[in-house]
């Protein structure tokens, strides 16, 4: 029983990391209606800022900080010089877009910081005096900054007028004009929320999956996983996916069928639910009366 | 009385296709101006290209002073509020917020929210519904919704495409009532697309009627009521 709770709670752990990947990866797809197969390497890039910042002596929680700010101008600069060249361009054209820009920025990683494996430190103490056995610190503690991330996320979005504003562009972007919103800018003020919610996942994996150039190939694709899972049109139900398939990774990993082909397993049930419901599990049609 | 909005030749076009043939048309302050005529005339487009919505060339004038929009967002920054063809009302959001994205250039949080109180004394309709999506209104309600969100930004210039469309006699008489309110005691000036002919010439103190890009008559609204033939010919009423 103590084993099982802990494999759901550090499947929790690693789940709160692919719900900031989801949740980022549907920001972008609710603006857009593409999906971002750079968003991965951009938070591998981020984390690299932090691990040299670290380096550098700024303390983790400054190096954490700069480097959400970091990433959010880097995700504004990407869609403002890059995106934005391809505005009304084929679908698959911008598709090669993102995928040109996942193997740019994972090569600039690579020559910049080489492909070398790196430790990258918790922020958070080696043992604490409770949940010995059921779970880390360092999980413990990515749950918590995940989930405050999602509050404050949610907040935005719910009660800020530019959080509204941003709804609205994303909904209907001629409207949205009409009323006076600058729909370019919030859609790189998207990108950039994004490029900042996937840093804060990249620093929160570095500790567990070490920091190089690919780490977060398998983290987007559970990403992507809980998206599709949750529901490409609902953020909420995207992150709560991501929960799911942490779990559900984890659970497979330990009592199914072992380590090696708990991805296997944990898409298998992911397509499953698709099939049964292909919107996902809490996709949010919105209801309209016509 | 002065014109708040004159275009003169006005062409419009979408890509290489041209629409709008040299219009001629004016809209005075405190006015409302029709705009009438058949299906594909191109009546949609002169307001889309009012508010760079379509690529124009001509002159437009917005009180006497060039009004070149960049973008459509420009344009309510002018002052000028468009009720899109289709309504455009923002479907997955609630009514309020619709209505707060109406105000989205204001900064006077009071003032806005006198005029939320304002557009629910003239839809009362609209307050009962006030967190319901959007998506849920009727076509009459999103047809107020849309109407009243354009008036949240406190616009000099309003304009209508096709207010009554779609919807049921009774509910079109109680939305063109509220339209001459609007006009009689804000003094917002309009200009309204219309296929209701008689309707909007009831409303109008000036009319044009075009066809195939051109304007073929344009004159007080009253003459044009009262001209048997051209209402024969023309209007089919
Ligand atoms: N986005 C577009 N691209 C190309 N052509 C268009 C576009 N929108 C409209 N047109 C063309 O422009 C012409 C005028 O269309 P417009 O929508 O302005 O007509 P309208 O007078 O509003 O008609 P209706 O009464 O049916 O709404 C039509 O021939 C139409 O096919
Ligand atoms: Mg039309």
């Amino acid at each position: 029983m103590a084993a099982l709770i802990h494999q759901i709670l550090s499947g929790l752990a690693m789940g709160s990391i692919y719900a900031c990947v989801a949740l980022a990866v549907v920001m972008i797809y609710q603006a857009t209606h593409l999906v971002n197969f750079a968003q991965g390497e951009m938070a591998m890039f981020s984390t690299y800022i932090a691990w040299a910042l670290i380096n550098a002596g700024v303390p983790y929680w400054g190096a954490f900080f700069l480097t959400i700010i970091f990433s959010f101008v880097l995700g504004m600069a990407i869609e403002r010089l890059i995106i934005r060249q391809f505005d009304g361009a084929p679908v698959l054209t911008v598709v090669i877009v993102f995928i040109g820009l996942l193997v740019i920025i994972n090569s600039l990683a690579g020559f910049l910081f080489s492909y070398t494996i790196k430790s990258f430190d918790s922020p958070f103490p080696e043992t604490m005096s409770f949940g010995r056995g059921y779970i880390s610190p360092h999980e413990l503690g990515s749950i918590g900054v995940v989930l405050v991330v999602l509050a404050l996320v949610y907040a935005f979005f719910r009660f800020t007028p530019l959080g509204l504003a941003m709804r609205a562009a994303a909904q209907n972007p001629v409207s949205a004009r009409l009323v006076g919103i600058r729909v370019h800018r919030m859609l790189a003020i998207g990108w950039g929320l994004a490029a900042a919610i996937g840093a804060v996942a990249g620093m929160m994996a570095a500790p567990i999956v070490y920091l190089d150039p690919n780490m977060m190939l398998g983290i987007l694709l559970y990403g992507f996983a809980a998206a599709l899972l949750g529901g490409i049109d609902n953020p909420w139900g995207a992150a709560l996916g991501g929960f799911i398939v942490g779990v559900l990774e984890n659970v497979a990993g330990a009592y199914l069928v072992g380590e090696e082909i708990k991805l296997t397993v944990a898409l298998a049930i992911i397509i499953g639910v698709l099939v049964a419901k292909p919107s996902g599990l809490f996709s949010r049609a919105i209801v309209t009366r016509v | 009385m002065a014109a708040l909005l004159e275009t003169r030749g006005l062409k419009a076009f979408y890509g290489s296709t041209q629409v709008l043939y040299g219009v001629d048309l004016a809209v005075a302050e405190g006015g409302v101006t029709a705009l009438l005529g058949a299906n594909g005339a191109g009546k949609t487009t002169l307001l889309r290209a009012l508010c760079a919505m379509a690529r124009r060339e001509g002159t437009v004038l917005l009180d006497g002073k060039p009004f070149n929009p960049r973008q459509a967002e420009d344009a309510a920054r002018c002052g000028v509020a468009h009720v899109p063809d289709g309504r455009g009302t923002f479907l997955g959001l609630t009514v309020e917020q619709n209505l707060r994205l109406g105000a989205y250039l204001r900064k006077d949080r009071d003032g806005v929210a006198k005029d939320l109180d304002r557009a629910f004394s003239y839809f009362p309709r609209l307050e009962e519904r006030r967190q319901q999506q959007a998506g849920t209104l009727s076509g009459g309600e999103q047809q107020m919704l849309a109407i009243s969100r354009a008036l949240m930004l406190r616009p000099r210039l309003l304009l209508l495409d096709e207010p009554s469309f779609g919807l049921a006699p009774l509910v079109v008489k109680g939305i063109f009532d509220i339209l001459r309110a609007i006009n009689r005691d804000e003094g917002v000036s309009m200009l309204m697309v219309e296929q209701n002919a008689s309707l909007a010439l009831a409303l109008a103190d000036h009319a044009y009627l075009i066809e195939t890009g051109r304007v073929v008559i344009g004159g007080a609204a009253a003459a044009l009521r009262a001209d048997e033939s051209i209402r024969r010919v023309y209007l089919g009423y």
